[in-house]
């Protein structure tokens, strides 16, 4: 396996509360991850790790710094466009469309 | 859009700006704290959402209980106000000794509809912290590579690993927590790679050291964070660095080699080590946009300038943090008491002042030992990504400066497009900086001048100037 991953609460010595589902629709397909998760935090819950070009040459992009600063991680949630994914809370139901799949 | 007078408005929710709320309190003002995220602790206490909220969160923190106490006994204080989610887009100063207008936007981030509102202190305290500075190196746009600060803020925000097999590398003993993170969040560390060889290690930290004596807590802090790094049997490379990273759509694998005592790789030293992600940290800058608008006087470095009370070069503009010097933890605890204090109109405690002045001696070994030496200029190629917004390469500013001759940051701006993306070059500023003052274009101007300090949506900046339309009779 490679990759970002969510560590299983079952596993983690943190021991998270158990918030419960958030499920997304991320260019049409359905993902799902924690309450109070970060979009960011669920695309690479999942294992995502880019979700858009660079604008000249086209280079894939996901989370760099993840404090907001680089607006690496943009991304369209409910039709407002650039939004930061490190940023925003996933909301139940939330709609996102990257760049990655406008531009195809 | 509502206005609101204060006493002191901090803003920056971290360790310095609640620290600094705490003080103010306890000095009998009465005070509001501006967040932008929806909680406190900033980035050194990124924590859990409360819906997620951990039996055992400590195990990723340092001075985590007191975190608690403060978060609790300023939520309790009904003296003060904490506003999540207030993102700070400008601070108007008029003239005439009225107090500044802090313009701000309340909601999520990035929202298309947040509450506008404004508020009139009679003094600012700014905290808005540091951002870590990662030097380019070929490859290091690739999906994989991480400033170690998001490795930190998605293992303690999110419980993500950035990856299974990853290496730290960079600069400072800031890079240690976040190896003890990744590793309790399921990720094998394979090494931390530190730029400084050992001599100019044991030159900042072992010299005078019954001044380091003093700073018991951090030593106890980075000690921690040595044993984890010793049990789990994780390297640490002194004088090594990245200097690429290979992959088509993602890190596969980086280049460590050994760097000279100017960080210039030495040749032969190189070698591939397979990973699938990569945290770099090579130092910190500081978030000045702010302090930057409402005219406070900066260093050579970028850092404001304070005094002995934490005082600003503006009247009734205090700065606490990272703003002045990378510290840590326990300078910004101090800077923040001591700003918190003062700008309440009481004198700081005599025992914080001296604990501030030990631990700023600390930052300034930091600085010997771990600061940003002018060999990185040769791991980029040409065709290396400088601005990752614009797609702008090292090559491409190299060429244009030597070309144009343009004198002055701005002008060369214009021309290549760096810094001009939607991260107003706050990622690759200083990089460009250093880049063109090596190709004889010196220019005073820095980058850090922004006259927004974060982005705001027209249909929200329209909004905002017909209310306040409508309350003018
Ligand atoms: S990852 Fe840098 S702004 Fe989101």
């Amino acid at each position: 396996m490679r990759g970002p991953r969510r560590l299983p609460a079952e596993q983690d010595p943190v021991r998270p509360k158990d918030s419960g589902p958030v499920t997304i629709t991320v260019d049409g397909e359905s993902l799902s991850g924690l309450q109070g998760q970060s979009i960011a935090g669920v695309l690479m819950g999942n294992g995502r790790q880019s979700w858009r070009r660079s604008p000249r040459t086209g280079r894939p992009r996901g989370v760099f710094c993840g404090i907001g600063v680089c607006f690496d991680c943009l991304l369209t949630v409910n039709d407002i466009p650039d939004v930061r994914a490190c940023q925003r809370r996933a909301g139940e139901g939330d709609v996102i469309t990257t760049q990655e799949a406008s531009d195809v | 859009m509502s206005e609101k007078a204060c006493q002191v408005l901090i803003i920056g929710g971290g360790p310095a700006g609640m620290s600094a709320a705490r003080a103010a309190l306890a000095g009998g003002a009465q005070v509001v704290l501006l967040e932008a995220g929806d909680a406190l602790g900033g980035q050194f206490w990124r924590h859990l959402p409360e819906s997620r909220k951990g039996g055992e969160e400590q195990v990723l923190h340092h001075k985590w209980r007191h975190f608690n106490t403060v978060q609790r006994e300023l939520r309790d204080d009904p003296g003060c106000e904490v506003v999540l989610g207030a993102h700070v887009w400008a601070i108007e100063r008029p003239d005439g000794g009225q107090a500044p207008a802090v313009h701000v936007m309340v909601g999520p981030p990035d929202g298309a509809d947040r509450e506008p509102r404004t508020y009139l202190p009679q003094s600012i305290i700014f905290a808005t912290g540091g951002q870590e500075r990662t030097l380019p190196f070929p490859g290091w746009d690739l999906p994989g590579v991480y400033t170690a600060g998001a490795a930190q803020a998605l293992a303690k925000g999110e419980r993500v690993a950035v990856g299974q097999r990853v290496l730290v590398a960079g600069a400072g003993p800031f890079l240690l927590p976040v190896v003890t993170s990744l590793i309790r969040t399921g990720a094998t560390v394979i090494g931390v790679a530190e730029a400084s060889g050992w001599k100019r290690l044991a030159k900042g930290w072992l010299s005078r050291p019954w001044e380091l004596a003093a700073t018991r807590s951090k030593a106890g802090e980075l000690g921690g964070y040595l044993r984890e790094m010793v049990h789990h049997r994780v390297p640490y490379r002194a004088g090594t660095t990245v200097i690429a990273a290979h992959g088509e759509e993602s890190v596969e694998s980086v280049t460590l080699a050994r760097l000279d005592a100017d960080w210039k790789p030495v040749p032969g030293t190189q070698r591939r080590v397979e990973v699938d992600a990569v945290c770099v940290s090579h130092g910190f800058v500081p978030r000045t946009e702010l302090a930057l608008t409402v005219g406070c006087t900066v260093d050579a470095h970028g850092f404001v300038v304070v005094d002995d009370q934490q005082r600003t070069s503006v009247e009734n503009v205090f700065c606490a943090g990272e703003l002045t010097g990378i510290g840590g933890v326990d300078l910004a605890l101090a800077e923040g008491e001591i700003a918190g204090a003062t700008a309440a109109g009481t004198q700081p405690r005599a025992s914080v002042v001296k604990a501030r002045n030990v631990f700023r001696a600390f930052a300034e070994r930091l600085q010997t030992a771990h600061g940003i030496r002018p060999g990185w200029q040769t791991w980029p190629e040409p065709g290396t990504t400088l601005c990752r917004c614009e797609d702008v390469t090292v090559g491409e500013v190299r060429e244009v400066a030597a070309a144009t001759q343009a004198r002055g940051l701005r002008s060369l701006k214009l021309t290549t497009r760096a810094g001009l993306g939607p991260c107003q070059g706050r990622t690759c500023g200083r990089n460009t900086e250093e880049i063109l003052s090596s190709c004889g274009l010196l220019d005073p101007g820095r980058t850090a001048r922004r006259p927004i300090a974060i982005p705001v949506r027209l249909g929200e900046l329209a909004a905002t100037t017909s209310s306040q339309r409508e309350e003018t009779p």
